[in-house]
């Protein structure tokens, strides 16, 4: 019997990928450190690790804690910088056949138009994700991306300045999510991803400590699927860009889920630290899903909840 | 100068449990079947164990290699949690998935120094796997434990040219005291000969160990543990607080580590 290999290309807007599965931003660090364990160019795209204008040498340790079916962190964007990416990773990374995305974080908002405008005609990055889900200094402690004003004009600072496709992750900390999405379509973002990690802590009975230098960390992992999916179902009936979801994605089925309630792709995050290889076990899992259900463009699946 | 580790060298698989031993109260010593890495394992290096397949625990754990043989590497274990609690109950036969060889070992000491081990607890494992590399030479091994019930009992790994020494907190075998008393015990008898210090276990004990060797200005390698995720430099978790010399605000044990000179790291702030 004669099987058809199945059509996984995924159109995020501008932005087209072989397939719809990506890695998650954090976890997969600048994608060179996987190629042992990897078949890199069996994959969508490469989110590579929060970059900012300067170096960050990250938050005191502990920074991580296994909580039940997850883990919490406070790596603290611990990063190399634009200038050693663009310098150091880039050309490397520019010779795998897939697709490159900058996660770019800012302290203030003039630093992610900054951000933008050095990344704006560098070959071999083919989109931008905008972290929005991390501590303004300039407002205390607040995230950009629990206020919709702020997160819009982050967003359309960041689209003022690049010649990119624009995608905006959403923090899952907050009342209703959509009003954010709304806000961040309507500043011009190209694609919405999510969700970012929830805040949680964790407690040392002991000692009577958080468990975390920091206090408080982003918890993720499979603990936290229902409550990501339930976002990307609600964002997928206020907006009408494309979505990538995220938020505990394990294998094949999980991020089945994720493209049933909306999401044209997934990102894959915590899964790589437990098993290496789960983004690649991903798209295969797909494929034999769409041959084994008929089904003859991924396309089909996206928003087909009954 | 501090390295990467050598990530060419990791693999990610299934390895066969071959035995999996209770050796006191407290410690296991579990047999992986895998001839690949296992040549490659250098003394200080370490695998990422997945305990279970399922999502609770949902991480791997890091252990020190041991020992490494023609077809199968050795890791010591002492049961603290959830994880190693459940690696206790795995049978020969069952596989667990393994990545590794990971991190950076120890640099093999010069010739004209004589090693000196020191290990605490479960802290001793990479020594053991260390000494037996070192068998040829002459080598200072010192032990410390909380009990004579909690002595690692490896009598098969003991070696003619090397001296053992044990402590115990509760002076219920060997020295009434800790490893490190041991340790200054030596030094001051034997001021002027030429040492090279090798040390794993609980952190207390590493700053006594790396305090001292900078003091007596013996170079030190110690090897450190902390939580991790991934195992090879990419969730950033494992952190430490680097000495203010340093290019860096903070090393990573699983890549930049485990094994750090002493002088490396920031006692006061471990």
């Amino acid at each position: 019997m004669f099987f058809p290999t199945p059509d996984l290309t995924t159109l995020l807007g501008p932005l087209e990928l072989k397939n719809p599965v990506i890695t998650a931003s954090g976890t997969f660090g600048y994608g060179l450190e996987y190629e042992p364990l990897v078949n890199l160019k069996a994959l969508g795209a490469i989110v590579v690790k929060g970059l900012s204008l300067k170096p960050i040498s990250g938050n005191p340790p502990p920074r991580i804690v296994e909580t039940a079916c997850g883990m919490l962190n406070a790596i603290g964007l611990a990063n190399i910088g634009l200038e050693a990416f663009l310098k150091d990773k880039l050309p490397r990374l520019r010779e795998i056949d897939t697709r490159v995305i900058a996660n770019i974080y800012g302290h203030h908002i003039e630093e992610y138009g900054e951000l933008a405008k050095a990344l704006k005609g560098v070959e071999g990055v083919h989109a931008l994700e905008v972290n929005v889900s991390c501590p303004n200094v300039e407002r205390g402690g607040m995230a950009f991306g629990i206020d919709p004003v702020i997160a819009a004009r982050v967003t359309e600072t960041v689209v003022r300045n690049t010649d990119k496709p624009v995608i905006v992750k959403l923090s899952p900390n907050v009342t209703d999510i959509t009003l954010v999405a709304k806000a961040v379509e309507g500043a011009g973002a190209d694609i919405i991803s999510l969700i970012n990690t929830i805040t949680g802590m964790a407690v040392d009975i002991e000692s009577r400590t958080p468990k975390l230098g920091n206090i408080f960390g982003g918890l993720s992992g499979p603990a936290i699927k229902p409550v990501a999916l339930r976002m990307v179902y609600q964002v997928a009936r206020a907006v009408k860009i494309p979505l990538i979801g995220m938020g505990g994605i394990m294998d094949y089925r999980d991020a089945l889920e994720f493209l049933i309630v909306g999401a044209q792709a997934v990102e894959i995050g915590t899964a790589n630290f437990v098993k290496p290889g789960a983004s690649q076990s991903v798209v295969e899992g797909l494929s034999k899903y769409c041959v084994d259900h008929g089904v003859k463009r991924i396309g089909e699946i996206v928003g087909s909840l009954k | 100068m501090i390295k990467k580790g050598d990530d060419k060298a990791m693999i990610d698989g299934d390895a066969e449990i071959l035995f999996n031993h209770q050796v006191n109260h407290d410690t296991w010593l579990l047999g992986l079947k895998r001839s690949e890495p296992a040549v490659t394992m250098k003394p200080g290096q370490f695998v990422m164990i997945r305990v279970r397949s399922g999502m609770d625990p949902l991480l791997r754990r890091p252990f020190s290699v041991c020992a490494v043989e023609k077809d199968h590497f050795k890791v010591l274990y002492r049961r603290v949690g959830k994880g190693t609690e459940i690696m206790t109950q795995a049978k020969p036969g069952e596989n667990f998935q393994v990545l590794g060889p990971l991190g950076e070992g120890f640099v093999l000491p010069e010739e004209e120094r004589l090693p000196v081990l020191v290990g605490g607890g479960i802290g001793v494992a990479p020594l053991f796997f260390l000494a037996r590399l070192l068998y040829r030479r002459n080598l200072e091994f010192m032990m410390g434990f909380r009990s004579a019930g909690d002595i690692i009992p490896f009598d098969e790994l003991r070696l003619p040219n090397h001296r053992w020494s044990v402590s115990t907190d509760d002076g219920t075998a060997g020295h009434a005291g800790f490893v490190t008393d041991l340790l200054l015990l030596y030094l001051d008898k034997n001021r002027g000969l030429p040492l090279s210090l090798f040390a794993c276990g609980p952190r207390p004990m590493l700053k006594k160990t790396a305090e001292t060797a900078i003091t007596y200005g013996i170079p030190c390698q110690v090897s450190l543990e902390s939580a991790m995720a991934c195992g090879f430099g990419v969730c950033q978790g494992c952190a430490v607080k680097t000495a203010p010399q340093e290019s860096s605000a903070y090393h990573y044990v699983c890549r930049n580590g485990p094994v750090f000179p002493a002088e490396a790291i920031d006692w006061e702030a471990l």
